[in-house]
């Protein structure tokens, strides 16, 4: 991405000394509100966060230490266990199908056309509010109203219970989710393929590459490095789906939907129970760590395949 | 956004024109288009509709019974009769007090997230301390927290301080900087030739003049593009202002949108009502978007991750 420093060493030292003299104020000044808003909402809350994960809290009187009884609670928790999975499968359907497509109209904004309006429309969605979104599929998907089933029906396909076949919901929420952000990880997809050298293309005619060769043995390899970042980002964004879920199926049909965020949000706001909440928090932050770094160590992220 | 016709592109190369292969891009790429823009159109369609027919006349392309209805229960136009007769709830939704209470939020999180992310961006980029690599890695950091292991203790944190229900609760937050704003802005506060700076300084101006006169009129369009993307993530946020804005005289657009949602007055939702609200929410969204769209288009890409 970008160096951290960068420093010319030997260079005007003696100006930028004459001017960093008496600057320690300045710095203070320039940092201060930044400093604030990283120390009270993400720093403190972090160390408190990991503080409530072994209390008994709720909210209403003061916190009770409990060691780790939240943490062993959680191994026999039935419902943490179905949320991890569903949240799971929610993220394998949701990054599976979303790069894909992301790639292939990545592909097609490159080479089909020009126009700055069909990136902007393929944008479109992921501006759009995840209630917004998540409301007019929830009617388009409807079993009785919605025009997808009345498509269906035209084609002869008995309507679809998107939302309320447990086996169905969570792709179904999968898909909206595609939907949103799929123009956006074309996008930036796209950006990786005009960063590519059109010689090396050339010189892969010259030697008489077709098509399909010159996708899996040029543009890929090439793309690696973006596509590890955009899916460092998406399965991160992706473990976080909540929006979607709360405003259509709310966790239902019984537990077929309820991801580990909402899980986490009816604990703590529902049952008030915010100890063990932190607790699922703790694990669900340690998971995303450890799932970012394999994503890094397996796609090599920081390397390029052209050296 | 302009059509920016078959702007030929500098450096492609030429092809052999394979004509299956391109009609066939040129179909999938109509069906993108039609895919994407189908649902903002089944909004209008809907909420022009007249509730009672929906079902009825559900692959109706068109408005069924056209009518301005569902708009009129969204404004409170509508009798409480009215709007039972026409599939409403009767409770009256307050969608521009609403509608307010998102825009003092979004404009609050926008004004403080861009201008101190900008301070803390310009000394980072700018200024030479002891420490400032560390530092900036510490603020960076914060990206890889998620949002819900910070939200629990915020939320904990705004109730100690009596702010819940407030808009500063639901602000506060991301007030003062995201790591994002202030790694975007740092990249182009850094490109700032320093000779510019330099010469500036050397006639006496200070840094915070500086700050000002120079390094911010010079970065205006990072500065606009950023804007416009705090403005949005804060205009559709849902999860935060859920927990700490339930309030009816604080809630945003977005909570209010899944409150009526939740409302099924006489077994199913409103939908004409609802898609007339959800439609309004977006659309300050969507001009924004007309409007700029093509700088967010062009700097996504360059500005990377978001």
């Amino acid at each position: 991405m970008t160096t951290l420093a960068n420093a010319r060493p030997g260079q005007r030292r003696s100006l930028w000394s004459r001017i960093r003299s008496g600057e320690a104020h300045l710095v203070l000044f320039f940092l201060l509100p930044a400093s604030i808003g990283l120390v009270a909402f993400y720093l403190w809350p972090a160390i408190r966060g990991a503080y409530l994960s072994f209390t008994d809290y709720n909210v209403l009187s003061d916190p009770t230490p409990v060691g780790l009884a939240n943490y062993q609670r959680l191994l026999g928790d039935d419902l943490f266990w179905n949320s991890l999975g569903v949240t799971a499968v929610y993220v394998v359907i949701n990054i599976g199908v979303q790069t894909i497509v992301a790639v292939l109209l990545a592909l097609l904004l490159h080479r089909a056309t020009s126009s700055t309006l069909v990136r902007g429309i393929a944008l479109m969605p992921y501006f759009v509010a995840n209630v917004v979104v998540a409301l007019v599929w929830y009617f388009m998907l409807d079993y009785q109203v919605g025009i997808v089933n009345q498509m269906l029906t035209w084609l002869g396909i008995d309507p679809v219970a998107f939302f309320g076949d447990p086996e169905l919901a969570v792709p179904t929420i999968a898909m909206i989710n595609v939907w949103r952000h799929a123009g956006y990880t074309a996008l930036l997809v796209f950006a990786g393929l005009q960063a590519i050298n059109p010689s090396v293309y050339e010189a892969a005619d010259l030697d008489g590459a077709g098509e399909r060769a010159k996708f899996f043995r040029i543009t890929l390899p090439l793309l690696r490095p973006i596509l590890a970042m955009v899916l460092v980002i998406t399965v991160t964004g992706s473990f976080q789906v909540f929006d979607t879920v709360s405003v259509t199926t709310n966790g239902g049909p019984v537990n077929a939907t309820r991801v580990i965020y909402l899980y986490i949000y009816n604990l703590a706001f529902g049952q008030l129970d915010f100890g063990y909440a932190s607790a699922i928090s703790v694990v669900l932050f340690l998971l995303l760590a450890g799932v970012a770094f394999l994503q890094i160590k397996l796609l090599r992220s920081n390397q390029t395949d052209l050296d | 956004m302009s059509v920016s016709a078959a702007r030929p592109v500098a450096g492609r190369r030429p092809r052999r024109p394979v004509d299956a292969g391109r009609v066939l891009a040129r179909v999938a790429l109509a069906i993108m288009i039609v895919v994407t823009l189908f649902p903002f159109y089944w909004m209008l369609r809907t909420a022009f509709s007249d509730n009672r027919y929906l079902a009825a006349d559900a692959g109706n392309l068109l408005p069924t019974h056209f009518t301005l209805g569902g708009f009129e229960r969204v404004f409170g136009l509508a009798t409480r009769e009215d709007a039972i007769a026409q599939g409403g709830s009767g409770a009256s939704i307050d969608f521009w007090g609403y509608l307010r209470n998102t825009l003092i939020v979004a404009v609050l999180v926008t004004a403080g997230q861009v201008f101190f992310s900008a301070m803390a961006a310009y000394a980072f980029a700018r200024m030479r301390f002891r420490g400032r690599d560390a530092l900036f890695a510490v603020f960076l950091s914060a990206l890889m927290v998620p949002t819900i292991f910070t939200a629990i203790p915020n939320f904990v944190l705004i109730r100690e301080l009596g702010l819940l229900n407030t808009y500063a609760g639901i602000a506060l937050p991301t007030f003062f900087m995201t790591p994002f704003a202030i790694f975007f802005l740092r990249q182009f506060f850094m490109n700032v030739p320093r000779e510019l700076e330099e010469a500036a300084l050397l006639d006496g101006a200070g840094r915070i003049r500086s700050f000002f006169r120079l390094i911010l009129p010079i970065s205006a369009a990072p500065i606009t593009t950023l804007a416009v993307l705090t403005f949005i993530q804060s205009w559709n946020d849902y999860f935060w202002p859920l927990l700490v804005g339930q309030d009816d005289s604080v809630r945003v657009l977005t909570v209010a949108l899944a409150t009526f949602r939740s409302q099924t007055p006489q077994g199913s939702p409103d939908w004409a009502g609802l898609m007339g609200a959800t439609l309004l929410a977006a659309v300050p969204i969507l001009i924004v978007f007309l409007a700029l769209g093509k700088r967010i288009v062009n700097s996504i890409g360059h500005s990377g991750i978001k």
